[in-house]
């Protein structure tokens, strides 16, 4: 907390912050403990909330932070499984293709990102999604691949089904711990202020000497490494692999979903949002077509009377930050005034 | 009776207060200059009064009819025409279609195109040209034509020399000669402060968005505009305004 | 060869029908509806289900089904698109998303999996073709879709240089705050507008039908044809959407040629080279007008 004039401060933490940073810290050591007590399906699952988690989390540095709507999203989850297959198919250890692949696909985003770029709203969202459907017909040609047959990644095979369970499980963990963490620095970091102006306004951020173009590609390749380690972690837990599976626009959509109901442009509201989705998937997923029909219909709803969110509601009225990324400045008295936003 | 009146106008940009408790009332054939320094709020109030910027508080009131809630697109039908400051043009377009435009409304009345065209006459040649071309002088002509196309009772002009050269600005104000004896009520914001008032019947001044003079013409020297306008009247406050 | 180039030139004709309605909404509204396609696979469904169940040939039913699209895209717009636009410009993408979401999977609960066609109820027009000299065969539905996009290509322009409403179509696209000062209602002419361009979905989505098959996630690909074609003919110039199509068509055919995927692929590549010879080569940021548009708001906002 720094001290300015006439009892004004400014405060990058709050109580409820501090409380809610522990309490995560003290949640993950929990989580990492559920597998020597949960039942193979419940850790399946949970796998596949990290993995949400993840999604949600970098479509919404993308979006949220850097004013990025991709539709295309998919491309990544995609090259993340696929590159894993041929990586562990090649000889390397699946868990390490895993992460190897993720780093090529961080990789392969950057001069894609130098073209990408340049568009601009919605010529953005759906150059992404031909990059993607591209993509997908190139992975096709891959003989390996056999076309939309897909193939497995059989090398997991050499574990036993429960180590191989727990592990995945603990790799998704991880790695959702991991990038949330970096998310979380480098959003308070100098950067991170850089990147909530751009959100605020990108002209009057470029006008007050923020490498716009520079921070963007940051976050996109960011949220092109995250999505990938999330598609190898899909692809360890599911083990086959079809083309046409991963590189479905229905992730982008869930993506969508998570970010748009937990609260776009909100650290907290990503998680949340993931979160809702996990459990609204659980309950409601066995009704199928009706399932995705509500899942678009929410998210045409949120977009028209809830643009900010759930979490962006409960901040507004609760004025409760967990995980603040921004500054707010304390004013003597009851009133605060809220930094960002 | 007036035509027009203003009650206790208060508009916001966000944060920024641009106008603060404005009131005044317009007579028919009136012609008002409207001064003050840039930021005063003279462009807020012009365009609040087209309704292109809702007003915070306060009331518009046009013949006695509550304009407050109405859009801008429904206030042209009522008579209330603006000519915008940078002109505004539809660049893409020609100068034909732009004064055809101005006729969207469908209010009766004596302008047609031929007698724009008439009235400005520098603007014959162009008549298919398209807007973007035009040069400045051709530019204001065809805004100044294309509020007129719409018959209006009142008609708001921002910043109409703003822009061109003097020779030009000369010709503007003789082309709009014959308007401001026709009866239509006018309200001009004007830089440039004798020209303002070589044609006005009345000029307010305004200061950080509050009228600080409301004076007939005639009853008022110079002196005491510039004073309004720089605010000079309350440097006994301890406060001066740059 | 030439036989392909030809073929590959008339299916630029469905390109530019379907690409016409998504550059027109992104000229007036600045909105690129992502339900595009899945509104058009919807009046393809309307068409088959009056066809097949009411036994009314899909010309006839183009009488019902393109009124109810222009209801469709005045609703749209009237009561999605103007709000979510108040919300920014990254807004409407989420919104129409949701909404193709939403379309595609109520037209799999109603119609199932299958792969419907119009091609059975428009009898020989499917399968005819006129001979040319030189032994090059040309099909007949292929030279009415050509004939159908610059019909409906020549007719836009004309509304819009000749006609009041045109003109203020022309005025909101340019600067809806200012057309307003003029009189213009720019939330009528924007629905007006969508209305228009759900016109030009409905037809696309007749010809889809006619020319090949459709299931109910057929959206999503034809928005992409849709949306490559507009791009490559520079989204928002109407002619340009034409020559975007025969492009797109020419480059998926001739893609066929070489491999059985590389219909898709030559398509998606040709998007690709011509987004990059414009970024590159004339280096004109693609909605650089968008972006004067808010320098302009910000200046006006000054006083």
């Amino acid at each position: 907390m720094r001290a300015l004039a006439n009892d004004i401060s400014i405060e990058r933490w709050t109580r409820s912050s501090r409380l809610a940073l522990s309490t995560m810290g003290a949640v993950l050591c929990l989580l990492a403990l559920a597998p020597l007590v949960l039942g193979a399906g419940a850790v399946d699952r949970m796998t596949a909330l990290f993995v949400y988690v993840i999604l949600a989390a970098m479509w919404n540095a993308l979006a949220g932070y850097g004013g990025l709507v991709s539709v295309g999203q998919q491309v990544f989850f995609g090259l993340g499984a696929y590159f894993t297959i041929r990586l562990a198919d090649a000889g390397l250890n699946p868990f390490l293709s895993l992460f190897a692949a993720a780093l090529i696909t961080g990789a392969i985003s950057l001069p894609l990102s130098l073209f990408m770029l340049r568009l601009k709203g919605g010529e953005f969202a759906i150059g992404m999604w031909v990059i993607s459907a591209l993509t997908h017909m190139l992975v096709n040609l891959d003989r390996l691949i056999q076309g939309e047959t897909g193939t497995s990644l059989i090398s997991l095979n050499v574990y036993d089904s429960s180590t191989r369970r727990a592990v995945i499980y603990w790799l998704a963990l991880a790695s959702m711990a991991a990038l949330l963490g970096a998310l979380f620095a480098l959003l308070r970091s100098r950067t991170g202020a850089a990147i909530q102006a751009i959100r605020d306004n990108e002209d009057a951020a470029a006008a007050v000497g923020v490498h716009v173009i520079g921070t963007k590609r940051l976050l996109f390749v960011l949220a092109a490494f995250g999505i990938a380690v999330a598609g190898g972690l899909w692809l360890a837990s599911a083990t086959t692999f079809q083309p046409k599976t991963y590189f479905s626009v229905q992730w982008t959509a869930y993506m969508i979903f998570m970010v748009l109901v937990g609260g776009i442009g909100k650290f907290e509201g990503a998680i949340l949002g993931a979160v809702l989705f996990f459990i609204i998937e659980t309950f409601f997923g066995a009704l199928g077509v009706w399932y995705l029909i509500g899942l678009g219909a929410t998210a045409v709803i949120f977009s028209l009377y809830l643009p900010r969110g759930l979490w962006g509601e409960i901040e507004r009225r609760f004025d409760l930050q967990l995980l603040p990324v921004g500054y707010r400045l304390k004013l003597p008295g009851p009133t605060k005034i809220q930094w960002k936003q | 009776m007036s035509l027009i009146s203003i009650r206790n106008l208060e508009v916001r940009h966000g944060l920024l207060q641009a106008v603060r408790d404005v009131s005044f009332d317009l007579a028919k054939g009136d012609v008002l200059a409207l001064v003050g320094a840039n930021g005063a709020g003279k462009t807020t109030l012009l365009r609040s009064i087209a309704g292109a910027h809702l007003p915070a508080s306060g009331r518009i009131l046009l013949g006695g009819q509550d304009l407050t809630a109405v859009p801008s697109h429904k206030r042209i039908a009522m008579g209330i025409a603006l000519v915008p400051e940078g002109r505004r043009l539809f660049s893409q377009m020609t100068v034909e279609e732009n004064l055809l435009l101005g006729r969207t409304a469908g209010r009766q009345g004596d302008w047609t195109i031929d007698r724009v065209f008439d009235a400005f006459p520098n603007l014959v040649p162009r008549r298919h040209a398209k807007t973007g071309h035009l040069s400045g002088g051709e530019q204001q002509a065809t805004a100044i034509g294309r509020a007129l196309m719409s018959n209006p009772d009142i008609l708001l002009l921002d910043e109409v020399s703003l822009g061109l050269s003097p020779l030009v600005v000369d010709r503007v104000y003789a082309q709009l000669q014959s308007l401001l004896t026709s009866g239509t009520t006018i309200v001009l914001v004007e830089q440039d402060l004798s020209r303002a008032m070589s044609v006005a019947s009345r000029v307010i001044c305004m200061l950080e968005g509050r009228i600080v003079l409301d004076k007939p013409t005639r009853g008022v020297t110079r002196d005491q505009i510039t004073g309004a306008y720089f605010g000079l009247h309350r440097t006994n406050t301890g406060r001066t305004a740059s | 060869m030439i036989d392909t180039l030809i073929q590959g030139i008339l299916l630029g004709g469905y390109y530019a029908v379907i690409a016409c309605g998504l550059s027109f909404m992104f000229f007036v509204m600045r909105i690129i509806n992502l339900a595009h396609g899945s509104l058009a696979v919807a009046s393809g469904y309307g068409l088959w289900l009056l066809a097949s169940k009411f036994g009314i040939p899909p010309f006839a039913g183009l009488l019902i089904v393109l009124p109810v699209m222009a209801a469709v895209g005045w609703l749209l717009q009237r009561y999605l698109l103007d709000r979510s636009a108040r919300g920014g410009a990254l807004l409407p993408i989420l919104t129409t998303f949701g909404l193709a979401i939403v379309i595609d999977n109520l037209l799999f609960e109603q119609f199932g999996a299958d792969t419907r066609s119009l091609a059975p109820f428009i009898g020989s027009l499917s399968y005819d073709s006129w001979e040319l000299p030189g032994g090059i065969y040309v099909g007949k539905l292929a030279v009415l879709m050509m004939a159908t996009a610059i019909a409906l290509l020549g007719g836009l322009q004309l509304f819009l240089s000749r006609f009041a409403l045109g003109r203020a179509i022309r005025a909101t696209a340019e600067d809806p705050d200012t057309a307003g000062l003029v009189g213009i209602d720019a939330r009528k002419v924007n629905a007006f507008a969508a209305a228009i361009a759900m016109v030009t979905v409905g037809i696309a989505g007749a010809f889809l039908g006619m020319r090949a098959t459709f299931d109910p996630y057929s959206g999503g690909p034809q928005l992409l044809f849709a949306f490559e074609a507009a791009v490559i003919g520079g989204a928002g110039s109407l002619w340009g959407t034409l020559i975007g199509g025969v492009v797109l068509g020419l480059a998926q055919s001739l893609g066929a040629q070489f491999h059985p995927q590389g219909f898709l692929i030559g398509g998606h590549v040709a998007f690709l080279l011509a987004l990059f010879a414009r970024l590159f080569l004339t280096g004109v940021p693609i909605v650089s007008r968008a972006r004067i548009g808010k320098i302009r708001l910000f200046l006006r906002s000054k006083t």
